[in-house]
């Protein structure tokens, strides 16, 4: 056998990097520990909004940076996880911990059922189509007695802490342990997704589906695949979002800024990268809940001019988002030559 | 055996007709070229062989199996692969993940497709390339990256559309030698190819399209004797 085959056969699947994995273990290490250190509730539902909000992210890349369709409506599926939970505990006390799976699966089906006639669909039509499905969403949940309607749900409290019901009114700490575990959980899946033969595929289907259709790849089936996988990490933030607040009306957790915000944190951290919904969550959340601070209520609006202002700097000058100012060989898939 | 028959295949775009009753037959293990001049349809009968283009009538056949109205993805797992006029790498993915995402069809096993792609890769002779973007390498290696990921799928037939087109000339006997190797390997190919020397070389067969039409099929040299090839094609030196 050639002797450069053999060499190239004798590398590692992947490019390793001890650094990466020592940067990545003490990450987790400092993020466990952080709340033994006496944070404030202040600092405690920052973290819990990077966690969640690079969640819901990491749920926008699979659909838009791994398969390429761009949808704009993917705050109905963190709708439909925030009702499931919170509809069956107040109608039937269901703890939320039963309820998550059933809001993750009925997520799921609404992809399938929408992705199916949705998907053959591409580009900028894709991405309207899903725009008005969002806002449809919103618009039905407003008129839905059942669900409380334009008023919402409000999830009784109850006297305790309690895990069942998964909820916490002492501190701040058990919410931000339960979204940090999801958190890693959800960036290891899209890890392994990344680097699975699916994972494979889908970035076949968004680079030239053409080409794909010519490797046995039925691309709308796996369009259709990704979306539902899409959904299903996105609802479970929904749910525990409706725990941590108590309260959800259509407004709040169907309104269109959720499709946008996790479109802007994924492109500015760095869309079809693992790391970009996380380096994107840390940074425009911060923003975010600064100028809640400093400029009261919803911030004046001021945080979505400067996430603006930040998006055409990134879209100008690093396309790829900031995760390209990583070294190359650092990036796993950027191989040494 | 025949590996491959069209019969009566067309398909008309308004009122031009791309493609107008093409038949013909391909043996197993042979190589047939596809000549003709631009917009003699070419590519169009590549398009409707393996179902990007919706053939309007006629049957298309791979061994006994009939292929006609099949999705793309669907002829490519029967065992049909293909490369493109407009060249499709999936250019942000390294030329050893390309091929990979081919080598996945037959392979489940990470590993197992990562080391069949090499062997691919270093059969196309592109090994030091491997963890190069698509999107870095040259006109000609992106031919190969093509090549490699169409036989990454194990295809019985491959379709090879222009292969030597756009490249400089050191490049060409390259890639003519890998097309004859290719065919050693065991694999029927039908190429297009408007490089008249490097058709008559490597060809068992010859089919000449001519707006539309099949104008002519047989062997190079038959193909080289018949007028109206000359005269639609070839050309004549008094025609010059």
């Amino acid at each position: 056998m050639d002797n450069r085959l053999l060499i190239a056969k004798s590398e590692p699947l992947w490019n390793t990097n001890n650094k990466v994995i020592f940067l990545v273990g003490s990450l987790i290490i400092l993020l466990f520990t952080l709340p033994l250190f006496g944070l404030n509730s202040f600092y405690l539902h920052l973290f819990i909004m990077i966690f969640m909000h690079a969640v819901m992210a990491q749920s926008w890349n699979v659909i838009a940076g791994f398969s390429g369709q761009i949808s704009l409506g993917h705050g109905a599926f963190f709708g439909i996880g925030a009702y499931a939970t919170s509809f069956f505990y107040i109608q039937y006390g269901v703890s939320p911990w039963i309820s998550m799976p059933f809001g993750i699966l009925i997520s799921g089906i609404f992809a399938i059922l929408i992705g199916i006639p949705m998907l053959r669909l591409s580009g900028h039509y894709f991405a309207i189509a899903t725009l008005l499905i969002g806002i449809s969403f919103q618009v039905v949940f407003q008129r839905w007695d059942l669900v409380g309607a334009a008023s919402g749900l409000w999830v009784p409290m109850t006297s305790e802490d309690s895990w069942i019901a998964l909820q916490f009114h002492k501190s701040k700490v058990p919410y931000y342990y339960i979204f940090l575990i999801f958190f890693i959980i959800t960036f290891f899946i899209v890890w392994l997704l990344s680097r699975s033969k699916l994972g494979y595929r889908l970035r076949a289907v968004r680079d030239d589906p053409q080409a794909a259709l010519s490797l046995c790849i039925n691309v709308s089936n796996y369009k259709i695949i990704a979306y539902v996988i899409s959904a299903m990490i996105m609802a479970p933030m929904g749910s525990l979002f409706a725990q941590y607040i108590l309260i959800i009306d259509p407004d709040r957790v169907f309104n269109i800024e959720i499709s946008i915000i996790v479109l802007l944190i994924t492109v500015l951290g760095g869309i079809g990268n693992v790391w970009g919904p996380i380096i994107g969550a840390a940074i425009l959340i911060p923003i975010s809940e600064y100028s809640r601070i400093y400029l009261g209520g919803t911030g004046g609006a001021v945080d979505l001019i400067i996430y603006g202002l930040i998006l055409m700097v990134i879209c100008i000058f690093r396309p790829d988002g900031l995760i390209s100012f990583v070294p190359k060989d650092i990036l796993e898939r950027k191989k040494q030559r | 055996m025949k590996i491959l028959s069209v019969e009566n295949l067309s398909r008309s775009f308004g009122g031009i007709k791309a493609n107008d009753n093409i038949s013909f037959k391909v043996e197993e293990g042979t190589i047939l070229g596809v000549i003709g001049p631009n917009g003699a349809g070419k590519s169009t009968l590549f398009d409707l062989i393996t179902g990007y283009t919706k053939a309007d009538h006629g049957k298309v056949e791979f061994f006994t199996k009939n292929i006609f109205g099949l999705s793309p993805d669907k002829i490519s797992n029967l065992g049909i692969g293909r490369t493109f006029q407009k060249l499709k790498p999936f250019a942000d993915q390294t030329l050893l993940e390309n091929v990979m995402i081919g080598s996945f069809v037959k392979e489940e096993n990470i590993k197992k497709a990562r080391d069949k792609a090499l062997e691919i890769i270093d059969f196309v002779d592109l090994i030091e390339k491997r963890h190069h973007f698509a999107k870095e390498l040259s006109t000609g290696q992106r031919k190969r990256l093509e090549m490699a990921r169409a036989m990454a799928i194990e295809p019985k037939l491959l379709l090879m559309d222009e292969v030597t087109g756009g490249v400089d000339q050191k490049t060409i006997p390259g890639l003519v030698e890998l097309i004859i190797k290719l065919r050693k390997s065991g694999v029927t190919i039908v190429t297009i190819e408007h490089n008249i020397n490097i058709i008559m070389e490597i060809s068992d067969n010859v089919l000449a399209l001519d707006q539309g039409k099949s104008i002519a099929f047989g062997s190079p040299k038959e193909i080289q004797n018949n007028k109206q090839v000359i005269d639609s094609y070839l050309g004549t030196i008094d025609a010059a």
